[in-house]
C-alpha cells in the first residue's frame, strides 16, 4: 500500500497535519490536494480541535506544486494554471484562514513556492535555522500564487516583498524572523519541540476568543478604522458571550487559575 | 412532522419568521411558502406586529426552491401552480419586513430575500439564481427585482452563469444594506425591526408603499404618489405627536391614528 500524501493525528485537542510526501519535498500533486482538503475539513468539523499544527515530512517543508504533474511539450496547448488555483489552492487557503483556531506552521525545510505561501499564510509560523522561503514563481514566468502576492506585503512590507517575488532569492529562516514575516526561527532539533510547547498552550487557550481574534485581525486588511471599530465592537459582543469569558473573570475574581473549554 | 416555519413574537412590535428545514438548506417548497403566506396573513391582521423579520439558518437562508416538486410539474402544472398566489401574497404585505441573510440565498431563496424591504446578511452569504444550471429560469421575480437592485450588468451575469456572488459584492452592487458577523445578523435585522416598530405606523407603511413605487412608476408619477402620501398623513394624530415631541425634546408616543 501507498504511503498517504497527508498525515492527521488528532490528540487532546492538537491536530497534527504532516505534508508526507518527502521524496518530491511534499509537493502538491492532485491527490495530495484531495487528502489534504478532506484532512482541513476533519480538523473544522472535529470539535475537540482547539489548535492545529501543519508541517512537513522528510526534509522539506513544502517545495508547492509537484511540477512533474504540469510539463508542457513544445507545441502543446496552454494549461489552465487558473483552473487548479480554483479547484485546489484557493479553496485550501480560504479554508485554512476560516479555521476557527489557531493555526501552527512549523517550516522544517524549504518552503517554495505555493509551498512557502501556504506556511506564510498561517497564524503562527515558526522555522528551523535551515529552512529557508522562496518565491520561485518568477522563475518560471509565473506570479505567485496561493494568497503570495496578498501575504507578502502585509507580512515583508511592500519592499520587501517586491524583492522576494521579483527575483525569487532564498530567504533563511533567520533574515525572514527578522523581517517579521514569521513569529520565530529556532535551532533546527528544537523546531518540533518549540511548536508542541505552543500547540499545548493553545490547546488549553480560550479557542472561541482566538477565533475571534483572528476574524478581527484578517478584516482589517479590507477595513476602514471606523469600521474596524463598529467590528471590534460586534465581536466583543460575541466574545462576552462565551463560556470561557464568564471563567477567565471568574477564574481572576477567585485568584485562581482558569481552565478555558474552548467554547 | 416538525413545523417547517417557526414563528416568534411579537415581541417589541416584531415577528420573526425562521425557515425551518435544515435536511433540506431551507429549499422553499410548496409546503413552506403556503406556511410563510399564512403566517404573514396573520401577522397583517395583528396590530402588535409593526415589522417582520425572515431568516434561515446559519448555513442556509433557503438554498431555492425544491426541484423534485418542480420536477414533477408539468405545463399545466406550472400554470396552476398555487406558489403564484403564495410569492403575491408576499408581495404585497404592507408592513415592513427584514431579511437577515446567512449563507445561502439562491434561486427562490434569492428571490424570497428580494422580497424584503430591508435585506442584511452575515458576512458568509452567498446570492445567486443559478436556475439556467438546471435549464430553467427565475420564475418568482429572480429576473426582475435583481435587475432593479443590483442593475442589469451584474444581474444578467447572475442570472446567465448561474454563479454566485458574496457578501461583499451584495453590499457593493446595493443587493443589500449592511453586513453582519454571522452570529449577529438576526439580532441586527431585529434591531432594525424595532427601531421600524417604535415609529408611526401609518407613516411607515405609506413610506414603504411610496419607497417602492419607485420600481412601478415614472418619476412625475412617483412624485405624485408620494406628494400624496404625504398630504394623507397630515391627517393623522401621529403626526401631530412626532412634530410636537420634536419640539418639546421628548419622545414621541405613536398611538397609530
Amino acid at each position: 500500500m501507498t504511503q498517504p500524501s497527508i498525515l492527521l493525528e488528532i490528540d487532546q485537542g492538537v491536530a497534527m497535519l504532516t505534508l508526507n510526501r518527502p521524496d518530491n519535498l511534499n509537493s502538491f500533486n492532485v491527490e495530495m490536494h484531495e487528502q489534504m482538503r478532506d484532512a482541513v475539513s476533519k480538523v473544522r468539523k472535529d470539535s475537540s480541535v482547539r489548535v492545529l499544527v501543519i508541517t512537513g515530512a522528510g526534509r522539506g517543508f513544502c517545495a508547492g506544486q509537484d511540477l512533474s504533474d504540469r510539463s508542457v511539450a513544445p507545441g502543446q496547448e496552454a494549461p489552465d494554471l487558473g483552473e487548479s488555483l480554483e479547484k485546489y489552492y484557493n479553496p485550501l487557503m480560504r479554508s485554512l484562514r476560516d479555521l476557527p483556531m489557531p493555526v501552527l506552521c512549523a517550516v522544517n525545510g524549504v518552503a517554495a513556492g505555493a509551498g512557502a505561501n501556504i506556511a506564510l499564510a498561517c497564524d503562527i509560523t515558526l522555522a528551523a535555522r535551515s529552512a529557508s522561503f522562496v518565491q520561485a514563481f518568477c522563475k518560471l514566468g509565473l506570479v505567485p500564487d496561493s494568497g503570495g502576492t496578498w501575504t507578502l506585503p502585509r507580512v515583508a512590507g511592500m519592499a520587501r516583498a517586491k524583492g522576494m517575488a521579483l527575483l525569487g532569492d532564498k530567504i533563511g529562516a533567520e533574515q525572514a524572523e527578522s523581517w517579521g514575516m514569521i513569529w520565530r526561527c529556532v535551532d533546527n532539533e528544537a523546531l518540533m519541540e518549540e511548536t508542541m510547547k505552543l500547540a499545548k498552550h493553545f490547546a488549553s487557550q480560550p479557542t472561541k476568543g482566538l477565533a475571534l481574534i483572528k476574524r478581527a485581525l484578517h478584516a482589517s486588511a479590507s477595513n476602514t478604522f471606523e469600521e474596524q471599530l463598529n467590528l471590534e465592537r460586534d465581536l466583543q459582543r460575541m466574545a462576552g458571550r462565551s463560556e470561557d469569558y464568564r471563567e477567565g473573570v471568574a477564574a481572576f475574581m477567585e485568584k485562581r487559575t482558569p481552565t478555558f473549554k474552548g467554547k | 412532522m416538525p413545523n417547517n416555519l417557526l414563528v416568534d413574537g411579537p415581541a417589541d412590535g416584531v415577528r420573526i419568521f425562521t425557515l425551518n428545514r435544515p435536511d433540506a438548506l431551507n429549499a422553499l417548497n410548496t409546503e413552506l411558502l403556503g406556511n410563510l403566506s399564512r403566517a404573514l396573513d396573520d401577522a397583517e391582521a395583528d396590530p402588535e406586529t409593526r415589522a417582520v423579520v425572515i431568516t434561515g439558518s446559519q448555513k442556509a437562508f433557503a438554498a431555492g426552491a425544491d426541484i423534485n416538486e418542480m420536477a414533477s410539474r408539468d405545463l399545466v402544472g406550472i400554470l396552476e401552480d398555487p406558489r403564484v398566489a403564495h410569492w403575491q401574497r408576499i408581495d404585497r404585505f404592507p408592513k415592513p419586513i427584514i431579511a437577515a441573510v446567512n449563507g445561502f440565498a439562491l434561486g427562490g431563496g434569492c428571490e424570497l430575500a428580494m422580497h424584503a424591504d430591508i435585506m442584511i446578511a452575515g458576512a458568509n452569504a452567498r446570492f445567486g439564481q443559478p436556475e439556467i444550471n438546471l435549464g430553467i429560469m427565475p420564475g418568482a421575480g429572480g429576473t426582475q427585482r435583481l435587475v432593479r437592485k443590483v442593475g442589469e450588468a451584474l444581474a444578467m451575469h447572475m442570472a446567465l452563469t448561474g454563479e454566485p456572488i458574496d457578501a461583499n459584492r451584495a453590499l457593493q452592487a446595493g443587493l443589500i444594506s449592511e453586513i453582519c458577523q454571522p452570529e449577529l445578523t438576526v439580532e441586527k435585522a431585529i434591531q432594525i425591526a424595532r427601531s421600524i416598530a417604535r415609529k408611526a405606523p401609518i407613516a411607515v407603511k405609506l413610506t414603504k408603499e411610496s419607497v417602492r413605487k419607485a420600481n412601478d412608476m415614472n418619476l412625475a408619477e412617483g412624485l405624485r404618489f408620494e406628494r400624496h402620501a404625504f398630504t394623507v398623513l397630515a391627517g393623522t394624530a401621529d403626526r401631530q405627536e412626532g412634530l410636537d415631541a420634536f419640539r418639546e425634546k421628548r419622545k414621541p408616543n405613536f398611538t397609530g391614528r
